[in-house]
């Protein structure tokens, strides 16, 4: 079951027009999937998390369903959405380091947090000082101030809290950007621990680097100016990439083990579309090598190989041909 | 936190010391001589004017060299001495500031506190309710923009010229002195009316702005997003958003109070209602500079004061500031 995301379709209004930042998405995220969602800077990454967890002003439901575990979530309803929160998806966001209110104490924050669940802090404690242990901090960290902690602790503190009702869905929303490459790997690690330990049952890791991709996801969507380009597992992606976009970003990328700096996805002549009036079609025909006249029309999304999707009319007319 | 506060007050001696020097050397190296200027006034002839000017000298203790004169200031100072008034000769310096510093704990403590919690709560009120931001915040904006002589002379001439309900001068009726009485406390409270009503006004708009803004800065910081995701009720975030808010405020506030003491020169120039503020004034136009220095000295200690509290209420209220110390190092 898990997640089905039908024809999600958000955009930002704005003073200038809408800003068109996820189109037409269809995906699934399977039971235990460890999905990750790549694309470069504002191709829309965050728009399609927010949109799943607090879809609210300027992001306005364009339309689309998404429904978790077999059940329509009331994604477009701020207060209804409140009971699935936390409760069924959670997520690490972006800013995980500031994400703690800066005069509260942690201790406090969590059982301020947990309460509006009819969950009491002291039943929950001893599950909650289990989970710290698992995640290298010391239960003393509940009775500090955020800024007693480091970065690093903090983000652990925010994986542990976001988790701790078991949610279905985890959303990590570059939660490894701030950090150095050997941190990146032990926060990574850790996601599929919480996986392991059943803390949550699907993650899906947002990222603009590929890389970090490759050791914990089980498949990877990829995006371009607010389209799905291609989503396939996480091998097919690396070996058999279908759709160019991904054809570039994967040979673009460096053999693994060269710095992170150096890993970027970069490399491939041209910039993306604004999203405030994006090209019709296909939005990467700009930068496309292989571009036709098809490619005015939007691709859709589609299945050419069990668990492998793909966006592209070149790929669907070599795909027919062969 | 002894070590941040031993340097907090090493910081503050300093200053005090420092000012308090300033303050002396005012009336010492400013432009024309007190003693002359009050001689000046009455009308005397040169051998008399020569014999008062001696005494008057000596009174004022500026017979002996200045390094001794500078001791006997500070010898002074420790005693409450602040010297003689010039204008109101002989009073010394210290029982006329006392005897304006009533009308301004008077005037401006009720119109700082009342407008800080009033402006605080229709601050954090308008930042959730439309309407309201839409209409009466303008008027906030307004009232805090307005050049306060031109308020003050406004309600002068609205409620008490046109409408003459309240009076526009003194403290109370000149027909009364001091005592008490209901016809004496009624008098006083007419008059203090439109000036505490003009301090008031401004200061709750810049109180309702900044609580405003505060809030609606702290709804969009990262901690409130992250609640919001994880689905917490509005009504906690709110309460989060409002204490982290009111910290700056109660910055502004203990500011505000720090320098009562320091009366509100424009109101009370524009009232003529006689707190410090009006005292300066009229040393000024006295040319008392005897007064002058007492009055900045008050001022002084007051600002000094007030400061070094807030310093401690904020080690209270805010962590960052109690857990920032001892992460400091020299
Ligand atoms: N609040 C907003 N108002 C208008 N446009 C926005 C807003 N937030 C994001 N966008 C636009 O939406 C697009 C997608 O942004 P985002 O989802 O944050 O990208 P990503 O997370 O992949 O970097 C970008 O073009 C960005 O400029
Ligand atoms: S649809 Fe056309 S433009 Fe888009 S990726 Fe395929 S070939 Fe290139
Ligand atoms: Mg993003």
């Amino acid at each position: 079951m898990s997640l089905q995301v039908e024809e999600l379709t958000v955009y930002y209004q704005t003073l200038k027009g809408d800003v068109r930042a996820l189109e037409e998405a269809t995906f699934r995220v399977a039971d235990g999937e460890i999905m990750g969602l790549a694309g470069e800077s504002g191709c829309g990454k965050s728009t399609l998390a927010n949109s799943l967890i607090l879809l609210k002003p300027p992001m306005r439901l364009v339309k689309g369903r998404v429904t978790l575990d077999g059940e329509e979530l009331p994604i477009h309803d701020m207060e209804r959405m409140n009971s699935y929160r936390f409760e069924r998806i959670s997520i690490i966001p972006q800013y995980a380091m500031n994400a703690l209110n800066p005069t509260q104490k942690i201790g406090k924050i969590i059982a301020d947090l947990v309460r509006w669940r009819q969950v009491d802090f002291d039943d929950i404690l001893p599950e909650l000082k289990r989970r710290l242990d698992l995640v290298h901090l010391s239960y003393d960290v509940l009775d500090m101030y955020p800024i007693e902690l480091s970065g690093g602790m903090k983000q652990r503190v925010v994986m542990v809290l976001s988790t701790l009702l078991n949610p279905s869905l985890l959303l990590a929303d570059e939660i490894t950007s701030a950090l150095d490459v050997s941190s990146q790997k032990a926060v990574m690690e850790m996601l599929v621990s919480f996986r392991g330990w059943e803390f949550v049952r699907s993650v899906i890791v947002i990222t603009h680097d590929l890389s970090i991709l490759y050791q914990v996801a089980d498949s990877i969507l990829i995006m371009y100016a607010g389209q799905l380009a291609e989503k396939a597992s996480t091998v097919a992606i690396i070996r058999a990439p279908r759709h160019p976009y991904t054809r570039m970003l994967i040979s673009s990328l460096p053999e693994v083990g060269v710095k992170h700096a150096e890993r970027r996805l970069t490399g491939i002549p041209g910039t993306p579309p604004l999203l405030l009036n994006p090209p019709e079609g296909c939005r990467f025909r700009e930068r496309c090598p292989v571009a036709f006249e098809k490619c005015v029309d939007v691709p859709p999304f589609i299945q050419i190989e069990p668990g492998h999707f793909v966006a592209c009319w070149k790929e669907f007319e070599t795909n027919a041909r062969a | 936190m002894r070590r941040y506060f031993g340097r907090k007050l090493l910081i503050y001696v300093l200053t005090f010391f420092l000012a308090v020097t300033i303050d002396w050397l005012i009336p010492r190296f400013m432009p024309g001589d007190p003693v002359q200027t009050m001689l000046s006034r009455a009308a005397l002839h040169a051998e008399a004017r020569e014999v008062m000017y001696g005494y008057y000298v000596r009174a004022f203790g500026l017979d002996v060299p200045l390094w001794q004169q500078y001791l006997n200031f500070w010898n002074a100072l420790f005693h409450g001495d602040l010297g003689t008034s010039v204008y109101l000769f002989p009073q010394p310096v210290v029982k006329v500031i006392m005897r304006a510093v009533p009308y301004d704990i008077l005037l401006l403590l009720p119109a700082i506190l009342l407008s800080w919690f009033a402006g605080n709560h229709f601050g954090a009120i308008a930042a959730r309710t439309r309407w309201l931001d839409n209409t009466l915040l303008p008027v906030g904006y307004i009232l805090t923009a307005t050049p306060y002589m031109w308020l003050g002379i406004l309600l002068a001439w609205v409620f008490g010229i046109v409408l003459g309900i309240f009076p526009i001068a003194g403290a109370y009726s000149f027909e009364l002195r001091p005592h008490l009485s209901g016809a004496f406390l009624a008098s006083l409270l007419k008059h203090w009316f439109l000036p505490f009503a003009s301090i008031f006004l401004v200061k709750f708009g810049g109180w309702a702005i900044g609580m405003r803004n505060m809030i609606i800065y702290e709804l969009e910081s990262d901690y409130a997003h992250y609640l919001e995701a994880l689905g917490t009720p509005r009504k906690l975030i709110r309460k989060y958003a409002f204490r982290n808010a009111i910290l700056p405020q109660i910055t502004g506030l203990a500011l505000d109070l720090g320098v009562i003491v320091a009366g509100a020169l424009v109101t009370e120039v524009v009232f003529s209602y006689p707190g410090i503020g009006y005292l300066i004034l009229q040393a000024i136009q006295n040319q008392d500079y005897f007064l002058i220095q007492g009055c900045f000295l008050f001022i002084i200690i007051g600002v000094l004061l007030a400061n070094f509290a807030i310093d401690i209420a904020y080690v209270i209220v805010d962590p960052r500031t109690r857990l920032g110390m001892t992460g400091e190092g020299a």
